[in-house]
């Protein structure tokens, strides 16, 4: 059975070593063969972009050796797919090898897309790159105060940047000793200041303590060099404006005509390419109607490893995917809380702790252990 | 998730153009409205979509985002727990 794994993040990295410790005998034996195929030879935390866009962490601590995260039975190649054959049941690659497969997982990720919105690359101060979280962290530096404008593209990676960002940002201005001196204003696509409700609920009034305004309904449609005009009609002046940009999936999946905008029609709780029973898509790479999160892609890869190795021991899956997501939310302060929901549960957030504000931050060094299948 | 579903099966409103099926029940995050904002992005003018959605709150701010942005409303409804919204995007 040979299994393709496109694409090396965080979901394709949890399955790839899930599955290996799962079928160890099977891929001693040769009946089960485990390939990954990606675009780098790097993996990167990307959470942790957040806080070199303050810095709070140092880009050289977001990456690892991709080789180094996976187990040795699995066979990695630097070399990204841009042909898909799901009916032929292989891949094309960028040197122009075929991949023969009989069970391909895509987990092929998201990318800013800051092109969607005219003005936006130019003008605003983006954190999903390590170059844009660079350059945001030193455009803090040198910030000397006035409007702040935190406006959100959809759809988008991670959905408590926004908030998170935003009380990062106070802190930021507090240590620097210019908050006194920066108006800050926090605007949201939906309407409400975030996507669940029990979260905004406790937005709010944080937001009411800080002094930080809040306009709803606002969806980016034109960036200029002093203000952000909405969808909805309305505008924003600004002295610095910080975006979070619209997200596509990759291009070769939009190339493939796998799916509008770079995301696979996926089914929600098998997880596989709707009409293909040996095709799987985890992570950002679905289209599915929930966050766009690592920790999406990691319980995603976790089910799916389960369901395909039993598929592969006793010819059947075992579990369905539940919807589970978990995401911490940094509440500025040096305090944190978390999200946790799934298909069924809606989450019920705590207030925020320091303790899970170092939990996170343990967390952020933990992630290596998560990648290589062992938390 | 998403498939071409022929317009029609709204119990009051019956057509012939082909409608995208944005099935939003039961998630939470990044809930129906973020989820139908992102996919009126990839439509084109003219396209009609069908949200469906368990969270009540969206009977208010489907419609209220429609209008504010100068979409159009072509129906709603509740059958068996669960919200149908149709919308067209006009411009």
């Amino acid at each position: 059975m040979r299994i393709l794994i496109v694409g090396g993040g965080m979901g394709g990295t949890i399955l790839a070593n899930n599955l290996a410790r799962r079928l160890r005998n099977e891929l001693k034996s040769g009946k089960a063969s485990i390939t990954m195929l990606s675009a780098s030879d790097q993996h990167m935390y990307q959470p942790g972009l957040l806080y070199v866009a303050v810095g709070k962490m140092s880009p050289d601590e977001l990456y690892r050796d991709q080789v180094d995260l996976l187990e040795p039975s699995i066979r990695f190649h630097v070399d990204p797919v841009t042909k898909f054959d799901l009916a032929g049941n292989h891949v094309i690659t960028k040197s122009g090898k075929q991949h023969d497969y009989d069970i391909i997982v895509i987990s092929t990720g998201s990318r800013p897309h800051a092109e969607g919105t005219p003005g936006l690359a130019e003008h605003s101060l983006q954190f999903y790159t390590e170059a844009d979280a660079l350059n945001m962290y030193k455009s803090l530096r040198e910030f000397e105060g006035g409007k702040v404008v935190v406006a959100v593209g959809v759809p988008h990676k991670c959905p408590m940047a926004p908030l998170e960002i935003t009380f990062m940002l106070i802190d930021f201005f507090k240590e620097r000793g210019i908050w006194d001196k920066v108006q800050m204003h926090y605007t949201y696509p939906i309407g409400r200041v975030h996507s669940l409700e029990p979260v905004a609920n406790w937005a709010v009034p944080e937001f009411e303590r800080l002094g930080v305004t809040h306009e709803t309904l606002f969806n980016m449609k034109e960036v200029t060099a002093d203000k952000v005009i909405s969808e909805e009609g309305t505008e924003e002046s600004y002295d610095m404006l910080v975006t979070i940009p619209s997200h596509k999936g990759m291009q070769v999946i939009e190339e493939n005509e796998l799916g509008a905008g770079g995301f696979i029609p996926t089914d929600r709780a098998r997880l596989n390419i709707e009409g293909h029973e040996n095709a799987f898509v985890i992570g950002d790479t679905t289209n599915l109607p929930i966050s766009k999160a690592g920790s999406t892609a990691h319980f995603e890869a976790e089910a799916l490893a389960e369901n395909i190795a039993a598929t592969i021991k006793i010819g059947t899956p075992v579990r369905d995917y539940d919807g589970k997501v978990f995401c911490f939310i940094e509440a500025g302060e040096g305090r944190a809380t978390y999200a946790m929901f799934n298909y069924q549960n809606p989450p019920d957030p705590k207030p925020p702790t320091k303790g899970m504000h170092w939990f996170k931050t343990a967390y952020n060094k933990m992630y290596w252990a998560s990648a290589r299948g062992l938390l | 998730m998403h498939q071409k579903v022929k317009s029609g099966i709204s119990n009051s409103r019956k057509n012939t153009v082909e409608r995208k099926l944005v099935d939003a029940k039961n998630t939470f995050c990044p809930g129906p409205l973020m989820e139908l904002i992102g996919q009126m992005k990839l439509a084109a003018v003219g396209d009609e979509l069908e949200i469906l959605s368990t969270d009540k709150g969206s009977a208010n701010d489907i419609p209220e985002w429609i209008h504010k942005v100068g979409h159009e409303l072509l129906d709603s409804f509740e059958e068996d727990g669960v919200w149908h919204l149709i919308v067209k995007k006009a411009k």
